[in-house]
Formats: structure tokens, sequence, C-alpha cells
């Protein structure tokens, strides 16, 4: 026996030796690739830390001269003076926040329980119709909202929805992009078998897809509440809604933006205010994200 | 899934009403606010329509108006073919690459460079910080590192000269260009098979390029299609950051796209069936160079 294992071993150790196979690469390339990464991440992130030294500079160093990258005296001026604003802008600055936290929250809630339902289906069962919804589904993440948006608009009106909440709510969830990627992960992550074990034992569809399918595609849910959560946090709200209490967060940013640069400080507070949410929420959902998206191809 | 098509078909949809019942939510919602605004503006875009009386039908009186009569829409036109055929591809190409050379870097690595690059797209409205940095005046970033730099005499109008305009947006939407199918192929890659670099590097594989050409872009396929798609639906819906950036209408209408020119016949002069006119070129757009580049890549990854 222990000669058995030995040899076990040996194969074992000679196939890691074997998986150490040095792939070719020159130094001078990797330090190439450094600079180019440094260089493009230096173009991405300073207008982003840029808006946050804004944020967090006084009046005087805002107007000064020449202007600063870096903030030497930084303060909470305007966030305070965002929270202020009530005088300057028709409803309290709350309101937006409470629309947008309401209406985020809620769509991606609904449009995750939704999306999944219907990609479960398309995903495991070949009833008829499948291939043409399926296609429909692909073909339609070429559509982003702002292209559909007039014929959208003659539909809302047709439905009487024009400035209530439901104009907001329903046209963000009716993307695709989220029961395409939700469909992709159960075709892979959820085997057939199991599916048939649970019919033959007796358990009803929606039953398999509560117990079974949604539990096997957590990585596939937090990938869908952070795409539907960032779309909808970041939606003004102002297409199909004229009335001020309705409208959402980053429409107040549209306004301060308008502003010129008497309003820098406060819209960057606003923006600030705006990306934390998005950002936070990725970097706990990273790898769940990642691992749905491996599976993202088109075939 | 097994082809049973000796089943009559109204027996096979009894069968499956559970599904139905399952997709019908999603698939409501969806016709109403996206299959139907699409079809209705191919319709729409045969008629005069105001939103107050019915529909007549003009025939092609539209689209000729577009081509012939309407030399913004041209312009709109020139403005969106080169915005997306400058943005998409250099998207396409900036996400491919930046994801390839993060690849074998360490896990955290990778992991926070990955979110430095999509953090623009995290951060949605705060591209009107670039309104400040390439405000007018003196006080704006650019104009004064540039001049402290000895490279400018004068303060540049940046977003209201049509000099300028156009270039400063591209640089926006470049930087806002790793998106989601920059995700995708970042996940592509870390889930392809080791053993094929490994087979590759014995077999006498030299150097990173031949290994990108002869190992990983055959087996990227299916994230390239998908990398595609997001970005020729970004690239054609370009608008908003000009709208933000150089205001409505820009100066000469030099950054004008057909996604505001729609909106200006849509939202301000209610000419429906001119806007859905609009919308259906942006859709013929979109689709053919979808077909294209979907042609391109298959015959790439076929060989």
């Amino acid at each position: 026996m222990p000669e058995k294992q030995n040899f076990i071993k040996k194969q074992i150790l000679e196939y890691k030796s074997r998986k150490r196979v040095r792939l070719s690469r020159s130094l001078g390339g990797t330090i190439m690739i450094f600079i180019f990464l440094a260089v493009v991440g230096a173009f991405m992130i300073l207008p982003i830390l840029y808006s946050i030294v804004q944020s967090l500079k006084p009046i005087n160093e805002i107007f000064a001269y020449p202007p600063k990258f870096f903030v030497r005296n930084p303060t909470f001026d305007n966030f305070r003076q965002v929270l202020r604003l009530t005088d300057n802008l028709y409803v309290p600055f709350t309101r937006y926040l409470a629309n947008s936290v309401g209406i985020s929250v809620i769509g991606t809630a609904v449009y995750v329980v939704i999306a999944s339902l219907t990609a479960y289906p398309l995903a495991k069962v070949n009833f008829p119709g499948v291939v043409v919804l399926s296609q429909i589904i692909v073909w339609t993440l070429l559509f982003r909202q702002e292209v559909t948006a007039i014929p959208q608009y003659i539909v809302i009106a047709k439905l009487g929805m024009v400035d209530t909440y439901w104009a907001i709510l329903l046209p963000a969830m009716s993307g695709t992009m989220g029961v395409f990627l939700m469909k992709q992960f159960i075709i892979t992550a959820i085997p057939d078998a199991t599916l048939e074990a649970a019919r033959i034992d007796g358990a009803g569809e929606f039953r398999i897809f509560f117990r079974i399918v949604m539990p096997a595609v957590k990585p596939a849910i937090m990938t869908l509440v952070i795409f539907t959560f960032q779309s909808m946090w970041n939606a003004t709200g102002v297409q199909y809604v004229y009335s001020e209490q309705l409208k959402m967060l980053p429409s107040v940013l549209q306004t301060l933006a308008a502003g010129g640069i008497a309003r820098t400080g406060a819209g960057s507070a606003v923006g600030v205010i705006l990306m934390i949410p998005p950002i936070l929420v990725f970097i706990i959902s990273q790898s769940s994200v990642m691992e749905t998206m491996s599976h993202s191809g088109l075939k | 899934m097994k082809k049973n098509s000796n089943v009559p078909l109204a027996r096979r949809i009894k069968k499956n009403s559970v599904y139905y019942v399952m997709i019908a939510p999603f698939f409501l919602i969806f016709f109403l606010f996206i299959f139907i605004p699409v079809i209705s503006a191919v319709v729409l875009s045969f008629t005069s329509f105001d939103m107050v009386q019915l529909p007549e039908f003009t025939g092609f009186d539209n689209y000729i108006r577009l081509l012939f009569d309407d030399e913004i829409f041209l312009k709109a036109l020139q403005n969106t073919l080169i915005f997306a055929v400058v943005t998409g591809p250099v998207g396409f190409l900036l996400s491919f690459v930046v994801a390839w050379l993060i690849n074998e870097l360490n896990p955290a690595l990778r992991k926070f460079i990955t979110l430095v690059m999509y953090a623009p797209t995290l951060a949605g409205n705060i591209y009107f910080i670039w309104q400040f940095i390439f405000a007018s005046d003196s006080k704006g970033l650019a104009n004064s590192v540039l001049s402290s730099l000895g490279i400018l005499q004068d303060p540049v109008n940046w977003l209201t000269d049509a000099k300028y305009s156009f270039a400063v947006v591209i640089i926006v939407l470049i930087w806002m260009s790793l998106g989601t199918g920059f995700l995708s192929f970042v996940a592509g890659l870390q889930s392809l098979d080791r053993s094929y670099f490994e087979a590759a590097a014995i077999d006498g594989i030299k150097n990173r390029w031949q290994e990108l050409f002869y190992v990983t872009l055959p087996q990227m396929g299916p994230q390239l299609m998908f990398g595609a798609v997001m970005q020729i639906s970004t690239a054609f819906a370009v608008g908003s950051v000009n709208q933000a950036l150089t205001g409505f209408p820009s100066s000469n209408y030099s950054t004008h796209t057909l996604l505001l020119h729609m909106l200006d016949y849509g939202t301000v002069r209610f000419e429906m069936g001119y806007s859905s006119a609009i919308a259906v070129v942006l859709f013929i757009l979109m689709m053919a160079s979808w077909l294209l580049v979907n042609k391109v890549l298959k015959k790439y990854s076929e060989n």
C-alpha cells in the first residue's frame, strides 16, 4: 500500500512540475505594460479624484487663480450647502434622495425577480417560442433606452403614465441585459439532471425555481443587482416626469452643473454623494460580477 | 433539449403553460416599453403625427425631408458616424487591451485596476466634471495647466469652439468606454484553459504577441461578440454627454447627433412622425453595424 501511495505522490509531483511551464515573458514588455496601465489608469481616475477634491474645496479655493488640483483646507461646507439648497430648489433635497433610493431599491428588487423568472425557462426548457424569444433578448441588447426614448414616450402617454413614478420605474425594468446574463449563467450553473430529479420527485416549476435555481445563481443575482441599481440610480427621471417632487437625485446635479463655476463645489458634492453607492456595491460584489461575466459570451 | 415536433403545437403550449406564466411579467413590460415602441417607430415614421390628431399617412415624405431638406440632420448623421467609428472601435480595443494586460497580475492588483478602469462607467453622471476641467476661462484646469506649460497663450473655449468641442467630447466618450464589455473581457480571459497556453509554450510560442494571436483570441470569440454589441449600442446612442458639455444646441451644431436631433423633434417640436424616422435611421445603423461586426468576428473565429 505505501508503495502505491508513493507512486501517486510521485505522479502528483511530476504533474505539478509539469504545470510550471514558463510562459515566455520579457522584462521590457512587462515594464511597458505597467507604464501603459499607469497612463490609462491615471486618465480614468484623475477626473473622479478631481471631483472629490472640488467637493472638499472652500469657496475661495474654487475661485483661486491659478486653479490647483489639490485642496489646501478641506471642508464639508459644500455638502452642508447642498442640504441647505432647499431655498433655491422647489422641493427639499431629501425628497430627491428619497425618490432615488425608493425607485432604485424597489425597481432593482422587482427586476431581479422577474428577469430571473424569465431566464430560467429560456435557459432550460424547450417550449414553443423559446428560440425566437432568446433571439429577441440578444438583439434588444443593441437598443439602449435613450434610442427608444421618443416612441417610448408615445406609449407612456397613451397609457396615461406621464408624470407618475410608473414612467420612471417600468421603462427601467424593460431592458434585456439582466435576462441575458442570468440565462447564460443558469445554462452552465445548473445541471439538467438536477432539474429532472426534482421533477421526478414531484416538485412544481415555481418550487424548483425558488428552491434550486435561485440558490445556485447567487453570483448572477448579485450582478443583476449591481447593474440594475447602477442604471436606476443614475437616472434623472426628467424624461417622462415634469413635477419636481417626482424627480430623482441626478436631476439636481444637472441643475447645479448648469449653474456654472459658482456651483462647482455643490455640484461636485452631489456628484460624490451619487457615485459612492454604486462604487461601494461594486467593490462588495466584484467577485460575483466577474464570475457572472465569464458566462456572458455570445455564441 | 429534445425536439418533439410530432406532438401538436397546441398541446405543447398547454403542457408548458407554467413557463409562459413565469416569463409573462417581464415580457409584458418588455413588449409595452421596448417592442411596441420600436415597431410603432417604424410605422409612425411613414406618418405625420403630433400626438393630438390621429397619425396621417405620408409615405416616404419624412425620409425624403431628412435626406434632402434637413441640413442639420445630415450634420447630425455625419457627427454620429464619426463618433461611432472613432469611439466604438477605440473603446472596444482599449477594453480588450487593458483586460489582456491585467490578466496575469495577482488577483488583488487585477481587482483594483478593474475597479479603476470601470469607475467612470460606475460613477455615471460624474462626467459633468469635465465641464470644469475644460472650462473656457483661465480658471479651467486644462487652460491653466497648458498655459503654465507655455503651450497656450490665451485660454481656449474648449466647449464652445467647434474646432475643439468635438475632440473634447470624444475624449470624454473614450473615458467612459470601459463598460460592461470590458468586464466581460476580464472575466473571459480569466476563465480560459491554462493548459492551452502551456501546450503552446512547449510548441514554441515565442512571445506575448504570438500567444495573443494564436492562443488567446481564438478562444475569446463569444466574449468579443458580446463586447461588440455593448460598444455598438453605446457608440450610436451618443448625445447626453455632448448635451451636458457643449450645450443644446451646440454652437453651429458642431457636436449635434442623431439622438439629439430625434429628441429635439420629439420633445420640443412634437413632430413624432419625423422624430420616429430619425429613430428608425438609428436602428438601421445599429443593426447594420452589428451584422457587419458579427460577420467579421465569426469569420475570424472560424479560421
